[in-house]
């Protein structure tokens, strides 16, 4: 039995197939008893290299073969747009989730206001651009199963006109439309995943890398040994070299640039993509994962692109090289081999047809059919459930549809290209698609019209300058207008518009197409307005990867009754799914009006099943009132990231209060040492004010009562009262004084003054005094003159001050009280001292606190000296510092008691000058 | 004859006071401190003490403190003076066993009969 023969090819193809069905029934099954094997990321980036078709498979040995290494930049591009998937899908996926979207048609649509008419847009385009495509596959099944049986009598050459029923490439799309509709349509929601469908997929990516990766070892390693002897040959082919060099490109740079870009654009744009990175994604974070593993996968598939390439140039195994992976092995009799790379295209085109038709099929019913059949009402009124039944219908009908339409462009055109031109055609359709995919992403301002306008323009620019003339070249149309232009306008020719010459006709065909799309795009949505409607959906959409906008509960402001939604929930969805969509308020009369969020919850359910636009045009059915609008939603968001402000504006606010918490309390703290400071002092003033008040009152009195005194005590108490008086007010003047030195308003009239004589003024008024109470007065002046700038009347109070405590403190028995001058550097310091016990080292500055009174002691015998109100050394500490001067305790250097030095700066030289005012601030004294 | 001790550290305060005491018919002794006060209590043995709180060196509340640790002077009529008007000092002063409390400054009648009348309740005491 040969591994070639015509049953065995077919036996093993179709068990394949039936392999596929037991995988994708596995998946399923699993997936609805909540065990998903496709919640992997490794399963998510191999259903990503749905990618490599079987014009990866075969097509990229054919390219590398006619024009080398650039069959390269068809995988540099996805794999660019992968390193930006982890933003950009991450922000599809979110927005395709929430919004319950089914394609890109629906996507778009949704973008731009779920506008049913540029969702019909994109399913068109896609139908006419990606059918190709899908012909594509089978021309490739047909033509690697006829080389596989026929070798080597065909070696990939042309199709023989069969009728469809011995055609295998037709049963082929038979059967897959099979499997397509038993896994692709399982269930309503269109959004829900195809877990089965994914799995297989993922499987047949397998597949296919093994089948390659298998036929490039043995080319290397069997036909050669090793890629060594390989390059040696080659290296002795001048004719090879060409191939190797980076020259063969068509277009030259520009074309790399072209090509590059078009994969690029195509690789985001491609139903199929958006189908599986999109709407199969289970989890974001798995695109993570694939934002490397899927461009690994690519770097894999293509590794023994060109020793193939190469060696079928080499090799007498002739024929198209886009047969050579089975050619070669077919060419040294292998027959296991060229069986498992026939299995390995045929998955490459299996897997590719099976999403994209999904994909297409669920455009054409939810984008095309649907708004046709609610617009022109003709969906029956049937009851519950009714027209859910006529969804899945229409989109069973189209998948068969969509294949059937493949087999025929196969059929009919697919002989004029080959295979990598067809990819290519297919490819810059979908680059249309790109534009308004990622500018309405990040640019609110993209609006409807202007997406719709440059879909319609790159879609006929595309048409015109890579379709029709693909028609032109199969003999459909005369080709005379490819050269010559149509009607003989030569700047309108297909591979040369606007002059435009010497380009390769993708890289020219987009960009046209593309400067066309962008321009309108742009330029029309600069110049025209947004419906509320599609300026939420560009909200959302730009703004979907905002924090917890996805709970932003956006629904209408209408008044809904709920059984008005029940029921048109119930004939589109069924009684089940509508029951899940009002399990969260199940308890409500049907009477009622429905809430907003139940009726987001309903819309999103339809968008499932019926795509976004249709979705809106029910349920505007059976809301009465306004839709949410824009204001509405820009204030949620505005909602949100004003609360997220607000946070990160708390937290410091908060922080600030802190410390100023910490500096409020250090202040209260401060605050109330002064208070306590103060209520001390008013209790002082008060206790000092009281005792003369004390005596006067008591003498007084006394002499009130006792009219019959003698007048000899009458004369004592008199006196006490007058002198008592003369305390009260010196005690006032003092306090008033202190007042003002501490709140800075204490006048002084500084002149230029000699400090001796004024000291010797002080003298003469204290002389009696101290005399009458026993204290001898030393004088002793050191300099004649001591010009000082001061007021007179309070530096004399301070000398009388000085003398007056000196006299307190001195010795009780023989107390003795000394005044000396002298110059002392720049100034000069008059020093009074007594013989007193002194002063401890601790208690000298203590003495110029308010009502300190040193404690003395006292030997019991009745003072005839007054006692001091505690306010003369502050008070003339206060003045002196006000001059400019100081005032502090130190030793007596004679008498040894107390001394107390006041030092003042020496007044200027000049006599003629004007008083110079002092320059030191009003300050309280310094403490 | 009843005796009268005067503490305060002011002389014209206790110059007064000792005049109105004598007029009033008491003999008086003074002292203008804390620990004088306390030795012309025990040298003396006075019907009644007007303490002033403000002394140099022992202080009025320390002296009736003493005063009242004695068991033979517990009962000793004590009126404190004072120029602070605070009313916790009057209250501390209750506490302590002070017999009235008199601030500065005062109505010399008054003063008189809060003595006479302290004076006439411990004699009363004193003859039951």
């Amino acid at each position: 039995m040969s591994w070639r023969s015509e049953a065995t090819v077919l036996a093993v193809a179709f068990g394949y197939l039936a392999l596929l069905f037991l995988i994708a029934a596995w998946g399923d099954r699993r997936a609805e008893r909540g065990r998903s094997i496709i919640g992997s990321p490794t399963i998510y980036a191999l259903s990503i290299a749905v990618y490599c078709t079987a014009w990866t498979f075969y097509g990229s040995v054919g390219r590398a073969a006619e024009t080398g290494p650039s069959f390269l930049l068809i995988y540099l591009g996805p794999t660019l747009a992968m390193l930006l998937a982890p933003f950009v899908t991450r922000k599809m996926v979110r927005i395709a989730r929430a919004q319950r979207l089914t394609s890109i048609a629906d996507f778009i649509s949704a973008r731009y206001g779920k506008s049913t008419g540029l969702g019909a847009l994109v399913a068109l385009i896609a139908l006419v651009g990606i059918t190709p495509y899908i012909a594509l596959q089978l021309k490739a099944i047909t033509l690697s199963h006829a080389v596989l049986v026929d070798y080597p009598e065909a070696t990939g050459g042309t199709l023989e006109n069969a009728p469809f029923w011995a055609d295998k490439s037709f049963w082929v799309a038979l059967v897959l439309a099979v499997f397509i509709i038993l896994f692709g349509t399982r269930h309503l929601d269109a959004s829900e995943r195809h877990e089965g469908m994914v799995a297989a997929i993922a499987f047949e990516s397998l597949v296919k890398l093994t089948a390659f990766l298998a036929v490039g070892a043995f080319t290397v390693f069997v036909l050669y040994r090793g890629p060594g002897e390989l390059f040696a040959r080659v290296a002795e082919t001048p004719a090879l070299l060409e191939v190797l060099g980076l020259a063969a490109v068509p277009g030259g740079a520009l074309g790399w640039v072209g090509t590059l870009a078009l994969a690029f654009l195509a690789f985001l744009g491609l139903p199929r993509q958006f189908q599986v990175m999109v709407v199969e994604n289970v989890d974001e974070r798995h695109i993570t994962r694939a934002a490397w593993l899927f461009p690994l996968y690519l770097l894999a598939i293509n590794l023994f692109v060109m020793p193939i390439a190469l060696a079928g140039l080499l090799g007498d195994a002739g024929g198209n090289p886009d047969g050579f992976v089975l050619t070669l092995p077919l060419g040294t009799g292998a027959e296991g081999l060229p069986l498992l790379v026939f299995i390995g295209g045929l998955s490459a085109a299996t897997g590719m047809m099976i999403v994209e038709t999904i994909a297409l099929s669920t455009m054409v019913s939810n984008q095309l059919v649907m708004p046709l059949l609610l617009r022109a009402r003709l969906l029956p009124r049937g009851g519950q459930g009714a027209l859910a039944g006529w969804v899945l219908g229409v989109r069973r009908l189209a998948i068969l549809a969509i294949l059937l339409l493949g087999y025929g462009y196969h059929a009919l055109v697919g002989d004029a290209y080959s295979l990598v031109t067809i990819g290519l055609v297919s490819f810059a359709a979908a680059a249309q698609f790109t534009p308004a995919l990622l500018i309405g992403l990040y640019w609110r301002g993209a609006n409807r019209m202007g997406a719709g306008l440059g879909l319609t323009a790159g879609f006929v620019l595309w048409a015109w300058t890579l379709l029709i003339p693909g028609f032109a070249q199969s003999g459909w149309l005369d080709a005379g207008f490819l050269t010559q232009g149509p009607f003989g306008i030569e700047w309108l020719r297909p591979y040369a518009l606007f002059g435009l010459e010497g380009w390769d006709i993708y890289t020219h065909a987009l960009l046209w197409s593309l400067v066309a799309n962008v321009g309108l795009l742009v330029g029309v949505s600069l110049f025209t307005r947004q419906s509320s409607l599609e300026q939420t959906q560009a909200a959302l959409f730009t703004e979907a990867l905002h924090p917890r906008l996805d709970q932003a509960s956006l629904g209408h402001a209408g008044h809904t009754p709920r059984g008005e939604l029940r029921a048109l929930l119930d004939r589109y969805l069924g009684a089940a799914t509508t029951a899940r969509v009002f399990a969260e308020e199940p308890d409500q009369d049907d009477r009622h009006p429905a809430s907003p969020a139940l009726v987001a919850r309903g819309e999103r359910a339809l968008a499932g099943a019926l795509g976004s636009a249709s979705a809106r045009v029910l349920i505007d059915s059976v809301v009465r009132g306004e839709a949410l609008d824009l204001p509405a939603l820009l204030s949620i968001l505005d909602t949100t990231s004003e609360t997220l402000e607000m946070n990160r504006r708390l937290e410091q606010k908060s922080r600030e209060l802190e410390r100023a918490g910490e500096a409020l309390r250090e202040a209260n703290e401060r605050l109330r040492e002064l208070d306590r400071l103060k209520d001390e002092f008013v209790a002082m003033v008060s206790h000092e004010l009281r005792t003369p008040l004390t005596s006067i009152r008591a003498f007084a009195e006394i002499l009130r009562d006792h009219r019959d005194l003698p007048d000899d005590k009458r004369e004592h108490f008199l006196e006490v009262v007058v002198r008592e008086s003369q305390r009260l007010s010196r005690l006032i003047e003092e306090i008033l004084d202190l007042a003002r030195l501490e709140s800075g308003r204490l006048t002084l009239h500084p002149e230029r003054l000699d400090l001796a004589e004024l000291a010797r003024r002080g003298v003469e008024a204290m002389q009696r005094p101290l005399e009458e109470r026993g204290i001898t007065l030393e004088v002793a002046f050191e300099a004649d003159a001591a010009p000082v700038i001061g007021d007179p009347d309070r530096l004399e109070q301070v000398v009388i001050n000085l003398l007056d405590n000196a006299g307190k403190f001195a010795d009780a028995t023989a107390p003795r009280v000394r005044l000396t001058l002298a110059r002392h550097k720049r100034g000069f310091r008059l020093a009074v001292e007594d013989n007193g016990a002194g002063i401890a080292e601790d208690e000298r500055e203590r003495v110029f606190e308010k009502f300190h009174q040193i404690q003395h002691q006292d030997d019991g015998a009745p003072r005839a000296r007054p006692r001091g109100s505690g306010l003369g050394l502050p008070i003339s500490r206060g003045i002196v510092a006000h001059l400019g001067g100081r005032l502090w305790v130190e030793d007596a250097p004679t008498l040894g008691g107390a001394c107390l030095v006041m030092e003042l700066p020496e007044a200027p030289d000049d006599d003629a000058a004007p008083p110079t005012p002092p320059t030191a601030p009003a300050s309280p004294a310094a403490e | 004859m009843t005796k009268v001790l005067v503490v305060d550290d002011e002389p014209n305060i206790v110059l007064s006071l000792e005049f109105l005491m004598q007029q009033a018919g008491f003999e008086v002794m003074t002292a203008e401190d804390g620990e004088t006060a306390l030795t012309r209590v025990a040298e003396t043995r006075p019907d009644l003490v007007l303490l002033d709180i403000s002394l140099p060196g022992i202080g009025g509340f320390d002296v009736l403190e003493r005063l009242r640790a004695d068991p033979d002077l517990a009962r000793l009529p004590v009126i404190m003076l004072t120029a602070h008007g605070r009313e916790v000092e009057r209250e501390k002063g209750l506490a302590l066993g002070a017999d009235d409390y008199v601030t500065k400054p005062f109505s010399t009648r008054e003063l008189v009969e809060r003595v006479k009348a302290l004076l006439g309740e411990a004699g009363q005491e004193g003859a039951s």
